[in-house]
């Protein structure tokens, strides 16, 4: 079954063409990668998705509901966390604070957000750090805080923005390894843009690839790596020797 | 915890017996240092909690005052009906502001501008309502100082004391329970990162509504307290933009987004303010506008050296902790 439909969705910004025509799905219960270079559109996708922009044309589809044109909050009560890119931490509030913060989209009581968010800190081992100021944590906790965060408003489709950027290859690796954890546990669907392919490699079934805001290759990791179009745009075409 | 509710119970222990103690001139100070309190928890609610600036908290004073006033006046209707119809035409007010600012877009100094705005020509807008006096100010009747007259709300000096530290005590509870609502939760994280928010599911227009009225309606409840205690009302005064200044001072220096900071901050500066005065009196220098470079300088010190206001450091000190 289809959780998230992306169809011929475009969007330019002041006559530049960010996103054109892109078309992908994402089945529930997988992990996607969108993948591609520089400038390619794949934030600009995101962020129709998660309700930041409107898209120009075309149409989103959430379990078979339009949700394009959605606000951001609407985009998550609809069943869709994210996380950001450039970390947002609230700063000044504790870690566990912050997740609360997350919990309470969908818990009614602040003691029952509380306790949903102590669970998901010890997920994310980011449990001893639960009553320290976001702002004092390093960037891979800060990106582990993001996840947390998005997780708490309990989603049926994660989303996540190069969410292994800066990290080192263990850290990258200890993350992969969370999301699988929750994706083979409770079913949790995962769209993830990445730069970082050795990531996009060890999670993703599905990938797509980028290149203009068009959406120029889709398929299994093995099959997008050996993809002409896809060696192309990133290796630059084959010399004739 | 036990620590802090341990000096919270004596702190207001003291209070409670405080007038047995004091002289008249001591109790309007601490009057004084109370209503201060109880507005800066009000204006605390939008800016330290939601995070939302505003630099014209004198427009709800003034329309709140006003209101409650103008039934007394006109009508002879006390204010614990004028009261409602202060919070009500106030939380209006702020809603109006919120939405003009927060539908469009409109935020962090523009938002405060546009506060500043509402509050002056609201002043202006009363200088030519004659039916509330105009500039010329409305006066209410002033009726025998001694006899505790709890309907109209007219009485002696203490009445008026117990009434701010009822209010005072009233709105230092509401802001606890509230931080620790999910309201509370919510305006944090719009203080912290509005984006952030937003993408948890949290209706950040709708939750900056909520603080604005709700700061709005509580600060009104100041200026009714306003007309019946000092019983004269001039839009110049108490529209005017030094006034909104005035209550921002207390939070600012005390601890913006704290509990105890409005209350500190309240009393630290108004018993600074008078003693200087009276110590210059003393000395015999009559300086006008000394009071005004004092606050200067004690708020050039706080930022300078305490940029998060006296009570988080004072807290640290005495070794009180979450």
């Amino acid at each position: 079954m289809t959780l998230l439909q992306v169809r011929s969705v475009s969007k330019s910004f002041r006559g530049l063409q960010a996103v054109r025509d892109a078309s992908f799905e994402v089945p529930q219960g997988s992990i996607n990668g969108l993948i591609g270079p520089n400038g390619a559109g794949k934030t600009t996708i995101f962020n129709m998705v998660a309700g930041v922009y409107a898209p120009d044309s075309g149409e989103i589809l959430f379990d078979g509901k339009q949700i394009h044109g959605f606000r951001p909050d609407q985009v998550c009560a609809a069943g869709i966390g994210r996380t950001f890119q450039l970390v947002k931490p609230f700063a000044g509030l504790s870690v566990l604070d912050n997740v609360i913060v997350g919990a309470l989209h969908k818990e009614r009581t602040v003691a029952g957000a509380r306790a949903h968010a102590s669970s998901i800190l010890k997920k994310l081992n980011l449990d001893a750090k639960a009553h320290l100021p976001a702002s004092s944590l390093t960037l891979p906790d800060r990106k582990r805080l993001e996840v947390a965060r998005a997780l708490a408003t309990r989603p049926r489709l994660l989303l996540l923005d190069e969410v292994m950027a800066g990290l080192r290859p263990t850290e990258c690796d200890q993350m992969v390894q969370v999301f699988r954890d929750i994706n083979r546990a409770e079913g949790l669907t995962i769209l993830l843009i990445e730069h970082v392919m050795r990531a996009v490699m060890a999670l993703a079934r599905h990938i797509g690839v980028l290149h203009h805001g068009e959406v120029i290759a889709r398929g299994t990791p093995e099959e997008v790596v050996r993809h002409p179009a896809v060696l192309e745009c990133y290796l630059g075409e084959e010399a004739d020797v | 915890m036990k620590k802090e509710l341990l000096c919270l119970v004596i702190l207001a222990g003291l209070l409670v017996a405080f007038p047995a103690f004091a002289g008249p001139y001591a109790l309007s100070v601490a009057t004084l240092i109370l209503y201060f309190a109880y507005t800066g928890q009000a204006w605390n609610v939008m800016m330290g909690f939601a995070g939302q600036l505003s630099l014209g908290h004198s427009l709800y004073v003034g329309v709140g005052a006003y209101a409650a006033g103008a039934l007394f006046f006109h009508y002879g209707i006390g204010p614990w009906a004028g009261l409602w119809l202060a919070m009500a035409l106030c939380a209006g007010f702020g809603l109006v502001i919120g939405f003009l600012a927060f539908r469009f877009g409109i935020s962090g100094v523009y938002f405060a501008l546009l506060t500043i705005a509402f509050a002056e020509f609201t002043r202006i807008g009363f200088d030519h309502l004659d039916w509330l006096g105009g500039p010329g100010g409305m006066f209410l009747r002033v009726a025998q100082r001694d006899v505790w007259d709890l309907a109209n709300f007219r009485g002696p000096p203490l009445m008026y004391y117990y009434a701010m530290l009822f209010l005072t005590a009233g709105a230092f509870l509401l802001c606890f329970f509230l931080l620790r609502s999910k309201a509370g939760y919510y305006w944090q994280a719009i203080r912290e990162n509005e984006e952030a928010a937003q993408a948890l599911g949290i209706n950040t227009f709708r939750w900056k509504m909520v603080a604005v009225a709700l700061s709005a309606a509580m600060t009104s409840v100041s200026g009714v307290f306003f007309a019946f205690y000092y019983n004269n009302l001039f839009p110049e005064q108490i529209f005017h933009i030094s006034r909104s200044i005035e209550i921002i001072l207390g939070p600012v220096i005390g601890g913006v987004g704290t509990l105890f900071g409005p209350i500190l901050g309240a009393a630290v500066l108004t018993l600074l303010s008078d003693g200087i005065t009276d110590l210059l009196a003393a000395l015999g220098w009559e300086i006008p506008g000394i009071k005004q470079v004092f606050y200067g300088i004690v708020l050039l010190v706080v930022v300078m050296f305490l940029p998060h206001g006296i009570w988080p450091a004072l807290y640290r000190r005495l070794g009180f902790h979450k």
